[in-house]
């Protein structure tokens, strides 16, 4: 298993990768972590006739609190570094939670958030979270630059907004509303396997401790990741406990999912995870608005 | 030599090469074929296995998931690298020694490269914490029982040897 030949850059500046890309279009392929590219092309299912490897890019590795605006992440930070920052564990707890799912230790110390999203995989982590927390994406290409709503830029299996000449740079965050909690779950057959179902929640209270708004967002559950606005709606205006989180998460999981199922789970196997874990994870994410 | 290949300046376990690669060279065929460190093993080539794992720049990664020009300027510790010498162990790949933790030995180094960089931050780690920092790599003998022994072993006995670190 090795990739055919192909013609391999690694740019120093943003402007020549995007020029690179540019020229190239479709027949090239930014190189970020490499951690689903690589394997792909060992497999030779994708077949890039350039390689613009991102790595040598100074400034796209960052994490900043932009005050008002939110957390800015720069494209190329690698998961680890996500996963140990102390200011995304105090600004976005859902996305510190949810990464130290995503594979193994060895995988995140390569694997980069901007190369997750542009990846798009439904079964993935980092595209459930973007959407659960309305993340507004920033592309650039030599046009110029686009902000793009995450509801918006997720299109599909393995689909985005993204323009072959355009590269995914930076994603913001906006700040947690007060008296909000948020939870991530998911259930895999081993640590670090792909998950057989997961879901984010975020929850925010209003002042007499009822639920103001809820987002519910399913991995695994579709064709990317999967918003369950009907099950969020439930939740709206009641008191959060097990009878209600138990009626929001059965409606996602017996209306709103559409898991495809695989080798090792069932779509009604997927639909009995979605119900559990997505009760856990309402109950959880209240508990923390609170 | 095809035009597609590239200069490439790499230092290995301390030692610094220079090489003219294909892009597609994988790192894990880098070190087999060309620096004849056959101590990195390769097992699936897509990121599954971690028999292949090594240590870039101190952080374990997947070396079947990077290419070998990628590595330019970087440095890069192998298998090879982790012992003084060929007749004596480090105290870790020591510890897999005394408690059995290796059959026939296809996944060893890929496991002492992601354990090394892990005891230098876990001091005192639990069974059910080396069982995750392990959970990336595949053991198809010994059903992982005695390389959780072996790790918490290592970590015991250099708590031992530098009780102020512990």
């Amino acid at each position: 298993m090795k990739p055919p030949p192909f013609d391999y850059i690694a740019p120093e500046t943003l402007a020549e990768a995007l020029e690179a890309a540019r020229q190239a279009g479709s027949d090239a392929k930014f190189l970020a972590g490499g951690q689903s590219l690589v394997p792909a092309m060992n497999f030779r299912i994708t077949q890039p006739v350039l390689l613009i490897d991102l790595n040598r890019i100074p400034d796209l590795d960052y994490i900043r609190r932009d005050d008002g605006a939110g957390l800015r992440l720069g494209a190329m930070t690698r998961q680890r570094r996500l996963e140990l920052d102390p200011l995304v564990a105090a600004e976005a707890p859902l996305l510190a939670e949810a990464v130290p799912f995503i594979a193994h230790p060895q995988i995140r110390n390569r694997g980069t958030l901007g190369g997750s999203l542009a990846h798009a995989d439904p079964a993935s982590e980092l595209p459930v979270i973007a959407l659960a927390l309305d993340a507004r994406l920033r592309l650039v290409s030599t046009e110029g630059e686009r902000w793009v709503e995450a509801k918006d830029f997720f299109q599909g299996m393995f689909t985005t907004a993204l323009a072959p000449e355009e590269m995914l740079v930076e994603v913001l965050l906006p700040p947690m509303p007060k008296r909000s909690g948020s939870a991530f779950l998911e259930f895999s057959r081993r640590r670090g396997d792909y998950a057989l179902m997961g879901v984010a929640a975020i929850v925010r209270l209003d002042e007499k401790g009822a639920c103001a708004e809820a987002r519910l967002v399913f991995l695994n559950a579709g064709d990317g990741p999967l918003p369950a606005p009907q099950a969020a709606g439930i939740l709206t205006g009641r008191k959060i406990d097990a009878r209600t989180a138990e009626a929001a998460a059965a409606h996602a999981a017996e209306k709103e999912i559409e898991p495809l199922g695989n080798l090792h789970a069932s779509p009604s196997f997927q639909r009995h995870l979605a119900k559990v874990l997505g009760r856990r994870a309402i109950l959880a994410a209240a508990q923390r608005a609170a | 030599m095809s035009p597609n290949h590239r200069e490439l300046h790499v230092t290995v376990n301390g030692t610094a090469y220079q090489s003219r690669v294909e892009p597609r060279l994988l790192l894990s065929d880098y070190l087999r074929h060309e620096l004849a460190l056959t101590g990195t093993h390769v097992g699936c080539e897509h990121g599954v296995c971690g028999a292949c794992t090594v240590l870039f720049d101190g952080q374990p990664v997947r070396s079947c998931l990077m290419f070998a020009v990628q590595t330019d300027g970087h440095e890069i510790q192998t298998v090879e690298g982790i012992s003084a010498g060929p007749e004596q162990l480090h105290p870790l790949q020591d510890a897999f020694w005394t408690t059995h933790a290796l059959q026939c030995g296809f996944c060893t180094p890929g496991f002492l490269m992601t354990l090394l960089p892990y005891l230098e931050t876990h001091s005192h780690p639990t069974a059910d914490e080396v069982r995750q920092a392990i959970s990336g790599n595949l053991c198809r003998c010994t059903g992982y029982q005695h390389i959780v022994e072996a790790v918490l072993l290592a970590a015991e006995r250099t708590r031992q040897s530098s009780p102020e670190s512990g």
